[in-house]
C-alpha cells in the first residue's frame, strides 16, 4: 500500500491510473486526504469538511471500479468553493447573511463532477460573495497561503476570491477544486499559490446553482496542480445547461487531448499596454522568460495593442458592483438565512442586511446602488458598458489580425502579507486584478499557469488569454510553460 | 463627482442596509475614492459606441411555455427563518 503522504501528492491523472490498476482504493485515497485536511486546519482552507459523505462516495467509487464501471473522475477528491450549492451541505458564499443555509438542490457544475465519479471532501473558504482579492473578507476568517517567503514565518494571503480553493490544492488538501472568477478570482489565487487555474469562456460552464455576484462576468472553472489536471476537471465541469440561458450551445471540447499538442506556428500577442508603471522587474523578467519558452516551442511572437486596457479596471468597478447590488437584493431575511428583527418589515430588512453582510460587500452594494440610481445611471453604468464594448473590440481586432492567444503576467506581484493591505485604499487592493479583469469584461477564456519563483521563493504565474471557446489552445500553450518552468509545491510547515 | 454623507445614508436606505454614523463616514471616503478612480472613464469618447449587452453573440434561448419544475412548497420554505403552513412569515405589512 502507498503511504498517505504519497497518495495526496498524486495528480488527478495519476489517481485515475492508480485506481484503474488497483494500486490503491478510493477509500484509502479519501482517508489520506481527510487526514491531511485535519492536520492543516491552521490554513483555514475548508469551512466545512464532509468526511461521512466523502467516505460514502469513495465506497461507491470502489464498488464501480470493482465492477469495471470506472467513470472519468472516479474517486477523485474534490474541494468545492462555498459559492456552489451542494444539496444538504453548508452553502453560504462565506457570508453570515446565509446563516444555516443548506440548499435542497445541487449546482450544475458540482452535479457534473459527482456524475463523473468525483468525491466531495468539503466546502472551501472564499471572500464573502466572491468579493475580494486576498480571501480576507470571509465571515469565516482569512485563509493562510501554504507558501511562505524563504526564511520567514509571516502569514501570506492566498489571493482571492477563490483563496480556499487555491490554498487547498497547493497544500494537497484536495486533488482539484471548483472555483469561480468574476474579475480574476480563479487566476490570481492560482498565481499566488503555484497552481493552475482556468476561467473558461463566459457561457462554457453553467452558472445554475452558483450564488450570483455579477451575472455578466461570473464564470466557474477548476484549480488544479497541473495543466493536464485542469483540463480533466474542465471537461467534466463544462456543459450545455438548459437551466442557464447564458450557457452556450457548443459541444464541450477535448481539453485533455489538447495537452501536449504542438504550439508550432501559433501566433502569440504581447500587449504593450500590460507593461504598467511600477511593474516589478521580476514580473517583467518572468514575462520575457515566458515569451522565450513559447518562441522556443515554435510559436510566433507578435506585438499587439489593446488600447483600452487601462479603462478595464475602473469600468469593472462600476459594472460589477451594479450587478451585485441587484443580485444581493434577495438576501432580506425572508426566504433563507439570517433574520434580525426590526420595528417593521423595512427595518427588519435593514437590520438583517447590516448584520449579515461584511464591510466589503456593503461597500460594493452601496456603490452599485448609487451608480444605478436616477441621474447617475447614464454617467456611470451606461458609460462603463460602452467602454466594455471597446475593451472587447480591442481583443476582437487582435484575434481578427491572426493572433491565437495573448500572453501576460497573471498578477503584478507575488502573494502579500495578511492584513498588509488593511490600511490601503480599496483601489490599491483592486489593482491586483489589473491583468485579469479585461478577460472577464470581454468574456474570454484565460488560464494562469505557474512560471517561476520570485527572489523570496514565492510562486509567480503567467496568464494566457484565448479566443472565445478555444480553451484547447490555452491548454496546449500552458503545457509548454509547465514543461519549461516545472511544477512548484510549498514546503510543509503546518 | 463626489458623494456627501447625506447621499451615503440615502443610498444605504435604498439598499436597505442600516449604517451607523461611523460606517457612513467610512463608506463616504471609500466610495469617493472609487468614483475618483472611475473619473478616467470620462477621457474616452463613447459617443458612437453601443453599450455591451452580451459578451457572447448568441440569441436569447427560448423554451416551450410549459411547467418543468415545482410542486415542492415544503422544500421552498425549508430554509426560511420563519414559515407557517408553507408560507413565508414576515412582520405585519398592512395596518
Amino acid at each position: 500500500m502507498t503511504s498517505a503522504n504519497d497518495l495526496t501528492s498524486l495528480t488527478i491523472a495519476e489517481i485515475r491510473d492508480g485506481l484503474a490498476a488497483k494500486a490503491f482504493s478510493a477509500t484509502e485515497l479519501i482517508k489520506a486526504y481527510l487526514g491531511a485536511m485535519e492536520a492543516a486546519r491552521a490554513l483555514n482552507a475548508y469551512i466545512v469538511e464532509t468526511p461521512e459523505k466523502a467516505l460514502e462516495m469513495a465506497a461507491a467509487s470502489d464498488a464501480r471500479i470493482a465492477n469495471g464501471e470506472q467513470r472519468p473522475l472516479e474517486g477523485v477528491p474534490i474541494g468545492v468553493k462555498d459559492l456552489f450549492a451542494t444539496e444538504g451541505v453548508h452553502t453560504q458564499a462565506a457570508s453570515h447573511v446565509l446563516d444555516g443555509f443548506k440548499p435542497p438542490y445541487e449546482s450544475t457544475v458540482t452535479a457534473n463532477l459527482w456524475n463523473d465519479g468525483a468525491v466531495m471532501l468539503g466546502k472551501l473558504n472564499m471572500d464573502e460573495f466572491a468579493m475580494g482579492s486576498s480571501n480576507e473578507t470571509s465571515y469565516y476568517g482569512p485563509v493562510v497561503n501554504p507558501w511562505r517567503k524563504e526564511g520567514s514565518n509571516l502569514p501570506l494571503v492566498p489571493g482571492g476570491s477563490s483563496g480556499g480553493s487555491a490554498a487547498a490544492v497547493a497544500a494537497r488538501l484536495c486533488a482539484g477544486a471548483t472555483a469561480t472568477d468574476t474579475g480574476g478570482s480563479i487566476r490570481q489565487p492560482a498565481a499566488f499559490t503555484g497552481t493552475v487555474g482556468i476561467k473558461p469562456t463566459y457561457g462554457r460552464c453553467s452558472r445554475w446553482g452558483i450564488a450570483a455576484f455579477a451575472s455578466s462576468l461570473d464564470q466557474a472553472g477548476p484549480i488544479a496542480r497541473t495543466v493536464r489536471d485542469a483540463a480533466i476537471l474542465m471537461k467534466s465541469m463544462a456543459s450545455v445547461d438548459p437551466k442557464d440561458t447564458t450557457s452556450v450551445d457548443l459541444p464541450v471540447g477535448d481539453y485533455e487531448g489538447a495537452v501536449g499538442q504542438s504550439v508550432k506556428g501559433l501566433r502569440i500577442g504581447i500587449p504593450r499596454e500590460y507593461r504598467i508603471d511600477g511593474m516589478p522587474a521580476e514580473i517583467e523578467a518572468l514575462w520575457q522568460q515566458g515569451i522565450a519558452w513559447l518562441k522556443d516551442a515554435g510559436a510566433e511572437i507578435v506585438d499587439i495593442t489593446l488600447p483600452h486596457t487601462k479603462y478595464a479596471l475602473p469600468a469593472y468597478y462600476i459594472v460589477a458592483p451594479a450587478e451585485a447590488s441587484s443580485n444581493l437584493a434577495r438576501y432580506d431575511g425572508v426566504r433563507y438565512g439570517l433574520r434580525v428583527p426590526g420595528g417593521d418589515i423595512a427595518e427588519m430588512y435593514e437590520n438583517t442586511r447590516a448584520a449579515g453582510f461584511g464591510h466589503e460587500v456593503k461597500r460594493r452594494i452601496l456603490i452599485g446602488t448609487y451608480v444605478l440610481s436616477a441621474g447617475y445611471y447614464d454617467a456611470y453604468y451606461v458609460r462603463a458598458q460602452k467602454i466594455r464594448t471597446l475593451i472587447k473590440r480591442d481583443f476582437d481586432l487582435a484575434f481578427a489580425a491572426g493572433v491565437d492567444a495573448v500572453l501576460t503576467p497573471a498578477t503584478p506581484s507575488a502573494a502579500f502579507g495578511l492584513e498588509e493591505m488593511a490600511v490601503a485604499s480599496p483601489v490599491e487592493m483592486y489593482l491586483n486584478d489589473v491583468f485579469t479583469v479585461t478577460v472577464n469584461m470581454a468574456g474570454l477564456p484565460g488560464i494562469a499557469v505557474p512560471a517561476g519563483l520570485d527572489s523570496s521563493k514565492l510562486p509567480l504565474g503567467l496568464q494566457l488569454i484565448g479566443r472565445p471557446f478555444e480553451e484547447e489552445t490555452l491548454f496546449r500553450l500552458a503545457q509548454v510553460v509547465e514543461d519549461a518552468a516545472g511544477r512548484f509545491a510549498p514546503a510543509r510547515w503546518w | 463627482m463626489t458623494v456627501d454623507i447625506a447621499t451615503v445614508k440615502r443610498v444605504a436606505h435604498l439598499a436597505r442596509i442600516a449604517v451607523t454614523e461611523e460606517e457612513a463616514a467610512s463608506f463616504q471616503g471609500e466610495i469617493n475614492a472609487i468614483l475618483g478612480f472611475a473619473e478616467q472613464l470620462n477621457e474616452v469618447d463613447v459617443s458612437a459606441v453601443e453599450p455591451l449587452t452580451s459578451v457572447v453573440a448568441q440569441t436569447m434561448k427560448m423554451r416551450d411555455d410549459v411547467v418543468t419544475d415545482g410542486d415542492y412548497a415544503a422544500k421552498v420554505v425549508q430554509n426560511a427563518p420563519a414559515s407557517d403552513d408553507e408560507f413565508f412569515m414576515v412582520p405585519k405589512v398592512i395596518e
